[in-house]
């Protein structure tokens, strides 16, 4: 493909992203007039306190914190699908969320933690778990279906202890985590937005130097030793990088599926190539445009109601996979 | 020291280490051979000889159960990994996932030792990139996708990032497997036209004995071991190496094909019935 159409690829998604997230901070549960809401944005609005408070305080955090989460879950799932040469892995298959998902449920039903703070670190712990055991198996196990396979394992394994877990804990707590893993933009307020800030564009800048080995793991571990990789290195920074984008925005957000599984599919639809060095940063725009297009849907018009992100992200996904598993020449990036 | 030798290897024990829990396995236990710059040597030897083991032990990708291997008169393990990789480049039947990049960008990853941290690719390096493609003639598909190429062209775009690689000494493993026979014998001229006009070291294994004895200069025959020999209770057939003439005439081609059913006829340089 060409370089004018890897432009016209930048140009389109960029409109996007600030078309989808000056949506966001117009459209709401609560209808606010366009005229108003841009007065509120440039500072000189003083009529009504509680309009100002809902674009400033909940729609700017929601669309700023659905722009880093999809960004982050995206391009863990394309690091993944390339360390994994399989396009159906992604931050959820692996066990990774599970794994975060279980720290944060045993934080929050045993420790009784609702400080921000304490979940981060629940879910970096439980996230990087599931990442040392799968590391430890890819010693053993040369394979990378078969190291895909032990990561939907542990995965399987992560929930069943959580569902252990709320057997026992008492039913606030329980119905604390269940909301919890609804999934949600708008759980993060403008004062806890700048941990979620660092820590995932810290991630995505270590995901932004991985791109050379990136690109040579594309022809598989062999020929990227021969062209000087250090393989084993490589892997090791690159499940650290996953972690660490996973763990946090599940730690914020809850558990989001099918954005890092969906997702770089799209990228790699939209450019017509997989070279990291422009699937990359396309996957970024696109994961952080289709959050904010699904945070969007939750919002029923009409209705004071918000669905929840869990519903909503399998219906953008879950055809996405399926048209590219259908349509098998779509699966030639991975031949 | 011979600047002509490109690989050396002496009492060269390859296989497989023991390690959680799969058993230790020797391939072969004593190899002596010699790879020369500006030519071509053809690999031969029957399934499960241990071509591409031996292969993978010259370049690197597995350690040596035994023995010294130098490349360019110096000891393999004394190469740090990005050194290596400008040194000696590689084909290799693995699958990969290229299937999405062009062929430009697949021959440019050839470039990946000579440039920086994020593999950006100077004028220089497009340049090489440029004329690595035309060099094996694959410069008219630089735009199309790796997966739109035919069995032959992708073999050709693997051949021309190793070019690219500037490597003195080329590893194939089977490069003209699965190839129709035009696209046999033209992956095979083209290799030959490299490694004289370039002076490199082109090391291919092969079952393809026909083009082998037109275009190789040199031929290697690895034998396959068997469990005593491998276990050192008896002396190991050697690496046979030489000239195609010169293992036609003394009979070591005749030796090292021949069965039962199966003879090699040294008139028409073909296995007969």
């Amino acid at each position: 493909m060409n370089k004018n159409n890897h432009l016209w690829v930048y140009v389109t998604m960029g409109a996007a992203l600030i078309v989808l997230f000056f949506f966001s901070l117009v459209y709401g549960a609560v209808r606010i007039p366009l005229g108003d809401v841009l007065q509120i944005l440039s500072g000189s609005y003083g009529r009504r306190e509680a309009w100002r408070h809902i674009v400033l305080e909940s729609r700017l955090p929601q669309a700023v914190t659905a722009l880093l989460s999809g960004g982050s879950l995206a391009v863990s799932g394309l690091m993944l699908q390339t360390l994994f040469k399989n396009p159906l892995a992604g931050p959820s298959i692996l066990g990774i969320s599970d794994g975060a998902n279980l720290g944060v449920a045993i934080a929050m039903i045993y420790l009784g933690a609702a400080s921000y703070l304490t979940t981060i670190v629940a879910a970096l712990i439980g996230a990087a778990v599931v990442l040392l055991i799968i590391l430890g198996f890819s010693r053993k196990v040369s394979s990378n279906v078969m190291l895909l396979i032990i990561g939907i394992m542990v995965g399987y394994l992560a929930s069943s202890v959580i569902s252990i877990l709320n057997y026992h804990a008492s039913a606030d707590k329980v119905h604390q985590y269940v909301m919890w893993g609804m999934g949600d933009f708008s759980g993060v307020s403008l004062s806890k937005l700048p941990w979620l800030a660092v820590c995932t564009l810290a991630g995505l800048l270590g995901s932004f130097l991985l791109l050379k080995p990136l690109n040579a793991l594309l022809l598989g571990d062999a020929y990227a030793t021969n062209l000087g990789i250090n393989v084993r290195r490589s892997r090791i920074l690159i499940l650290v990088c996953t972690g660490v984008l996973t763990a946090v925005v599940t730690a914020f957000c809850g558990p989001i599926s099918f954005i890092g599984l969906a997702v770089p599919h799209i990228a790699r639809l939209l450019l017509g190539s997989s070279n990291h060095r422009h699937l990359l940063p396309v996957t970024l725009l696109s994961g952080s445009c289709i959050a904010m297009l699904c945070s969007l849907l939750t919002v029923t018009p009409g209705s004071n109601s918000v669905l929840p992100l869990s519903a909503i992200t399998p219906i953008v996904g879950a055809p996405v996979i399926i048209y590219v598993i259908v349509n098998r020449k779509n699966l030639h990036y991975f031949n | 020291m011979d600047s002509s030798i490109a690989i050396e290897a002496r009492s060269l024990s390859i296989g497989y280490p023991g390690r959680n829990g799969r058993r230790r396995t020797v391939v072969h236990p004593s190899l002596d051979l010699t790879l020369f710059r500006g030519e071509v040597t053809a690999l031969l030897g029957r399934n499960g000889a241990g071509k591409s083991t031996l292969l993978r032990t010259l370049c690197g990708l597995q350690r040596p159960l035994g023995g010294e291997i130098l490349i360019e008169s110096r000891p393999l393990a004394d190469y740090r990994a990005g050194e290596l990789s400008a040194r000696v480049g590689v084909v290799l039947t693995e699958r990969t996932q290229a299937g999405g990049i062009s062929v430009y960008d697949l021959v440019s990853l050839g470039r990946y030792p000579h440039t920086g941290f994020f593999g950006t690719l100077g004028e220089k390096d497009h340049a090489i990139v440029r004329e690595a493609m035309d060099a094996v003639g694959i410069a008219g598909k630089a735009e199309k996708s790796v997966a739109e190429l035919s069995d032959g062209e992708r073999q050709k775009a693997f051949i021309a990032k190793v070019l690219a690689q500037e490597c003195p000494i080329i590893l194939l493993d089977e490069p003209t497997a699965f190839l129709d026979v035009t696209s046999r014998i033209e992956t095979m001229a083209t290799l030959r036209h490299l490694a004289h006009t370039q002076d490199k070291a082109v090391l291919l294994s092969t079952h393809d004995l026909d083009t082998a004895l037109q275009l190789a200069d040199r031929l290697w025959l690895q034998p396959a071991c068997t469990e005593e020999e491998a276990a050192g209770l008896r002396p190991a057939a050697p690496l046979i190496c030489g000239t195609p003439e010169t293992l036609i005439e003394d009979g070591s081609l005749a030796g090292f094909f021949g069965t039962e059913a199966i003879r090699f006829d040294p008139e028409s340089r073909r296995l007969v019935v």
